[in-house]
């Protein structure tokens, strides 16, 4: 069943056109990657699906409704949670009260700080220290929870190993595969490829805000989308 | 992999090593172009490519290191005395002046850059705004411009101050690709005149239209250095970019 439904969707920065009639559907369970150079697109697409950047033009429909004209914080409540690029938390607040302040703006549902301190270990003996204070692993690990502090129906996971160590990577990881196994809806933008082919069911390729090549991760070949992330083949003005 | 060129490099970089804190983004980078040559610059985000566009201009002091332009050490100046030397740079974001008209951008740019005078400057501003396709809007005010033009406008403001090198910073970035097409256009425009063009860019396909040599950097250092193709054909090259799981 469809849950997320994006049609046409463009977003730009001032002059700069990010996202180009991005067109894709989302479905209930499903875990989709989005990979994709800098400058592809994929945390604009991301953060104008939760709201949290104007769309130019385009559809985004959540369980069938039109959401463009909802403020970020009504998706929340609907059930669309960000985990932004760079994590974002408020440093001055401890692990615990990033998780309850999230708890209160979002729905009812399974997790809650007992829940997340499980499926993250890595937090649940910081669970006092100032989240300014904790190490990019911990800190992500964080985001994640207060991501799904609000019981959301889908995750939009921005740069999940972007600026960890290999071994903070591995356990952020380790956790996510829980959550991912309990039929979370994900979507996941993550530079790592084999990384993001193991996790995902689907991989959707960008470059210069369009969508160049989509697949499910079995099917799809490293060659393929390597040759989409760099746009090779499209010098001689070739079509993407 | 080696340069296809031989001889001096008219811009050099040795030994470079920039910090920020205990950040280190350039270590121990070597770099070098030659006259007339083109040379593509890639990597992905965090890759030192930007600070080493910066060290080169003249915009970074490098924490250690040395540049030279031709015969002189030129690591201790500045970048508008760079400038007047024949190191030019085209920006990411373009920011004209917004209520000058187009001509009276590149006139600035002509005299305090290229420090040229009165009908002198006046021609040479023609001629780099009709290299650039820019000469049907000299009139408009910057301001007006979309963000192909501004970019244009960005290379005839470079290309004015005659540079020896002009330093292109993701100049295609954000452009449709016809719009690619116009700015790959003006770029062979340069290079025909024998200016030598380093050229960061993220939109590698354009990159590769124009540039003979690309030098890929990962975490402050040249991971490839060579032709277009071999380097992105280079397993340590897509690594650096997707992971090293992907193999």
């Amino acid at each position: 069943m469809t849950l997320l439904s994006v049609e046409g969707l463009v977003a730009r920065h001032g002059l700069l056109e990010a996202v180009r009639d991005v067109t894709f559907e989302l479905d209930e369970g499903e875990t989709l990657a989005l990979v994709g150079a800098n400058g592809a697109g994929k945390t604009t697409l991301l953060r104008t699906i939760a709201g949290a950047h104007r769309i130019a033009s385009g559809r985004i429909r959540f369980q069938g409704r039109d959401i463009v004209d909802d403020s970020a914080h009504r998706r929340v409540r609907m059930g669309i949670a960000l985990v932004p690029e760079g994590r974002r938390l408020f440093t001055g607040l401890t692990v615990e009260e990033n998780l309850q302040l999230a708890g209160q703006c979002g729905r009812r549902g399974p997790w809650n700080l007992e829940s997340v301190y499980e499926a993250f270990p890595l937090i649940a003996s910081r669970r006092k220290r100032r989240a300014g204070n904790l190490s990019g692993g911990e800190q992500q690990a964080t985001a994640i929870g207060r991501a799904l502090m609000t019981n959301p129906r889908v995750v939009l996971l921005d740069e999940v190993s972007l600026g960890l160590a290999p071994v903070a990577v591995d356990a952020v990881y380790r956790s996510l595969d829980g959550v991912l196994a309990g039929g979370a809806t994900v979507v996941l933008v993550e530079q790592d490829l084999g990384r993001a082919l193991s996790v995902a069911d689907r991989v959707i390729c960008m470059l210069e805000g369009r969508i160049v090549l989509q697949g499910t991760a079995k099917e799809l070949t490293r060659e393929q989308v390597v040759a989409a992330y760099f746009g090779l083949g499209r010098e001689q003005g070739a079509p993407a | 992999m080696s340069s296809p060129v031989d001889g001096t490099p008219v811009l050099a970089a040795a030994g470079l090593r920039k910090r920020f804190g205990a950040l280190v983004v350039l270590d121990d980078v070597d770099f070098g172009v030659h006259a007339g040559e083109t040379v593509g610059i890639v990597g992905p985000n965090g890759a030192g490519k930007t600070t080493l566009l910066n060290v080169l201009a003249g915009a970074l002091p490098p924490t250690r290191g040395h540049v030279r332009f031709g015969d002189v050490d030129v690591t201790r100046l500045g970048a508008a005395a760079r400038c007047r030397r024949g190191i030019a740079r085209a920006h990411q974001v373009p920011r004209p002046f917004g209520d000058m008209t187009v001509f009276e951008n590149v006139f600035v740019a002509a005299t305090a850059g290229g420090r040229y005078r009165g009908v002198v400057a006046h021609e040479r501003c023609v001629e780099s705004l009709e290299l650039c396709a820019m000469l049907p809007l000299a009139n408009r005010r910057a301001e007006a411009l979309g963000l192909l033009d501004r970019k244009r406008l960005e290379l005839a403001r470079a290309l004015v101050t005659d540079p020896k090198v002009i330093l292109l910073d993701e100049i295609a970035a954000g452009l449709t690709d016809a719009e690619c097409v116009s700015v790959v256009e003006a770029i062979r425009n340069l290079h025909a005149r024998g200016t030598a063009i380093v050229w960061i860019e993220h939109i590698v396909h354009v990159l590769v239209q124009v540039v003979e040599r690309l030098v890929c950097m990962n975490e402050g250092r040249v991971i490839a250095d060579g032709p277009p193709a071999d380097v992105m054909a280079d397993a340590v090259v897509i690594d650096a970019y997707l992971g090293s799981s992907v193999r």
